[in-house]
């Protein structure tokens, strides 16, 4: 998919330097207009986002993990076709990813690589265990509603093709947190059993859902290039602030707490403060370190390996029957 | 993330599956669009998964084509591609004057 | 519906029996989410498994009205034990590999299409709705195990050779598919449900036409072959799914999810 400088020269135009071909390529990009695989676009615009669309398909695929654990213990007939859906979903946004990813010019297959070679990150939160069936109600409304957050304004992205995977993958994201958020009121309004389950999981995971949002602006590095590239438009700070006012209100309304003393409404700014994230277990997460990093990259292999006969015979099967 | 391997795992020297791009129509009477890509050994298989990965929600048809097949144009071929098109009034209806009385 | 009582009760529990067959064996393709060869096949078996489990939901829901004793669908899914399902001993066959997995859904999709395509003509309303909506989606699952029949069949040495060991390890539940029993026979009678015996030959002439597109031997007769699935004789398995399936509605009864 490298783009074809020659032919530029055939059609009569003069060849571009590389500063005024990146003078042109942010122009465009202040301008509004998309980025498609065959355009030209600096070496690091391509770099940077390979990684940050391939990561975020690895993490729809490893995230199928956490709550696919729970789906042949669903408690009524409703909520495993439900969680069933909502995993299968995940699967499908994982596909759609690594096909925007591919436009980019790489394979799916390398990219799997990557991930099975512990080369590739993916979204550290999936490295949380999944303990009682409340999680698969507070994942689906705080992960995934952190998660929207943070991928609404890739729909709005300079790539297309990752603009347009975001698109469609939002509008299937609503559902999961409705689907989430419906769980956690039902439990929050059932027995006391229910009750101390579902705070007990809130508990557990607020503070790693706040690291979703990545560092503190102060210390995220690839920034500056993103944002001005419109890859990324929000800073980290931002969105995990619009997170945090917005659970607020969801959390009151279900009499849930959220696990910090520090959390108050700051009438001067109109957000609410909250307390001191603990950046050293985000970092022992990333770093392989976290309750369940082994547990997930050991599923992926197993699926990739166990799967690699299959392939094969497909592969086999298609080559000696070519009319199919 | 840095984990021992097992071995075998990361050489991967399996052959690549065949990238194939997925048209859908809304609906009956709508045209066929471009919603994405998969990957299938054959046709057969690629339009089955078609159907699982992009018309769980709803799909009138579906059509499947080898990623390889198509042939696009390139950004470098649009200067003399379609900006030629942009000066060509007479193509369009406004060009033309009729008197105002007159219905067509 | 204005059937008289001893037909009701039997018609709840032949409901049951079909939806049990759904349930178990959606929930054996829920296990295979993501864990699949490939991606595409996550979506195709996660596909299957909501189709089969949204159709044991309408015959859990039928059986519970027509039953007529405050259980719901959950209850009858949740809070029955081992002895008093009624599916077949095929489908709580644990997934083995892919292969095995496929050989199982194959042999289940082409009787589970028969079996529609008769329930579909049911003289109950209720019923042939039921049928006709999970028809369309049996012959779309039977087109894609059937492809995978012929690609694992016709792959690789290796993919053949799990293929055959899967048919032949299967083949002991096959049969008594197409055997009734006195339930069936009482419903047949009131042209309420199709006649298994006059399924076996057509599935017998597809499994096998399939069997040899895919370069598969049919597996012998002789060995021996399972039964009482539908009196609630069951295979050690079927236990430890329902010990799994059933956990938070033991744990906690009573709560509403």
């Amino acid at each position: 998919m490298e783009s074809q400088p020659h032919i530029r020269d055939i059609s009569g135009n003069t060849a571009l330097d590389e500063a005024q071909r990146v003078k042109r390529f942010e122009e465009r990009i202040q301008a509004g207009e998309r980025i498609e695989p065959k355009d030209w676009m600096p070496d690091v615009y391509r770099r940077q986002l390979t990684r940050m669309i391939s990561q975020h398909a690895h993490s729809e695929v490893v995230g199928m993990y956490p709550e696919g654990n729970w789906i042949t213990r669903a408690p009524t007939l409703r909520r495993k076709l439900g969680l069933l859906a909502k995993v299968q979903d995940e699967c499908g946004h994982g596909l759609y990813l690594y096909c925007a990813a591919e436009t980019l010019g790489v394979d799916r297959s390398d990219l799997t690589d990557e991930l099975l070679s512990g080369k590739a990150k993916y979204a550290s939160i999936f490295n949380y265990p999944t303990l009682s069936w409340a999680d698969i109600g507070v994942i689906g409304w705080l992960v995934d509603g952190a998660a929207i957050i943070n991928q609404t304004p890739l729909a709005k992205c300079s790539y297309g093709p990752y603009a347009r995977a975001m698109v469609h993958i939002c509008k299937e994201e609503s559902f999961h947190l409705k689907q989430g958020y419906e769980i956690v009121t039902k439990l929050a309004q059932g027995n006391s059993a229910q009750k101390e389950m579902v705070q007990e999981s809130v508990n557990r995971w607020w503070w790693p859902v706040l690291m979703m949002f990545g560092p503190s602006d102060s210390d995220s590095s690839n920034s500056e290039d993103l944002m001005r590239w419109k890859v990324k438009l929000f800073s980290n700070d931002s969105l995990r602030q619009r997170f945090v006012n917005g659970s607020v209100a969801q959390a009151k309304a279900v009499k849930l707490t959220l696990p910090d003393p520090d959390l108050r409404f700051n009438e001067e700014s109109g957000n609410w403060d909250y307390g001191t994230i603990n950046w050293d277990e985000f970092w022992q997460v990333v770093k392989g370190h976290g309750p369940c990093n082994r547990e997930r990259m050991r599923m992926s292999r197993k699926k990739h390996n166990d799967g690699r006969w299959v392939r094969e015979a497909a592969r086999a099967y298609s080559a000696r029957h070519p009319e199919k | 993330m840095r984990m021992k391997m097992e071995k075998n795992t990361t050489a991967e020297n399996e052959e690549k599956m065949p990238l194939w791009e997925v048209f859908s129509q809304a609906k009956s009477g709508k045209p066929h669009t471009h919603v994405g890509s998969l990957h299938a050994p054959d046709g057969t298989m690629a339009l089955q998964n078609a159907r699982d990965a992009y018309a769980r929600r709803g799909s009138a048809s579906l059509w499947v084509v080898p990623a390889e097949a198509i042939i696009a144009s390139t950004p470098e071929d649009s200067p003399m591609f379609f900006d030629p098109a942009e000066d060509k009034v007479y193509r369009h209806p406004q060009f033309y004057k009729i008197p105002r009385s007159v219905r067509l | 519906m204005s059937l008289n009582a001893e037909i009701r009760g039997q018609l709840f529990n032949y409901l049951l029996r079909h939806a049990d067959d759904r349930l178990v064996l959606g929930h054996r393709l829920s296990e295979w989410c993501g864990h699949g060869p490939m991606l595409e096949e996550d979506l195709a078996l996660a596909n299957i498994a909501l189709d089969l489990i949204g159709q044991a939901s309408l015959f859990y829901k039928l059986a519970a009205e027509t039953e007529a004793n405050g259980r719901s669908e959950d209850d009858l899914a949740f809070l029955r034990d081992s002895a008093e399902f009624r599916n077949l001993q095929l489908v709580e066959q644990p997934n083995g590999d892919f292969a095995y997995t496929i050989a199982r859904q194959f042999f289940f999709d082409v009787y589970d299409v028969l079996f529609l395509e008769q329930l579909s003509l049911s003289t109950e309303a209720e019923i042939s709705a039921i049928g006709a909506k999970a028809l369309k989606e049996a012959q779309y699952h039977l087109r894609h195990t059937q492809q995978w029949m012929l690609r694992l069949g016709d792959g690789t040495e290796e993919s053949h050779r799990r293929l055959q060991d899967a048919v032949d390890d299967l083949w002991r539940f096959t049969q008594e598919m197409f055997v009734p029993d006195e339930l069936d026979h009482t419903l047949t009678a009131e042209v309420i449900a199709p006649d298994l015996e006059t399924l076996r030959s057509s599935w017998q002439e597809s499994v096998e036409q399939t069997l040899r597109e895919a370069t598969l031997e049919l597996p012998e007769d002789s060995q021996y072959m399972t039964s009482g699935s539908r009196g609630g004789y069951h295979t050690e398995h079927l236990g430890y799914l329902l010990a799994e399936m059933q956990v938070m509605q033991r744990t906690h009864p009573g709560a509403a999810w």
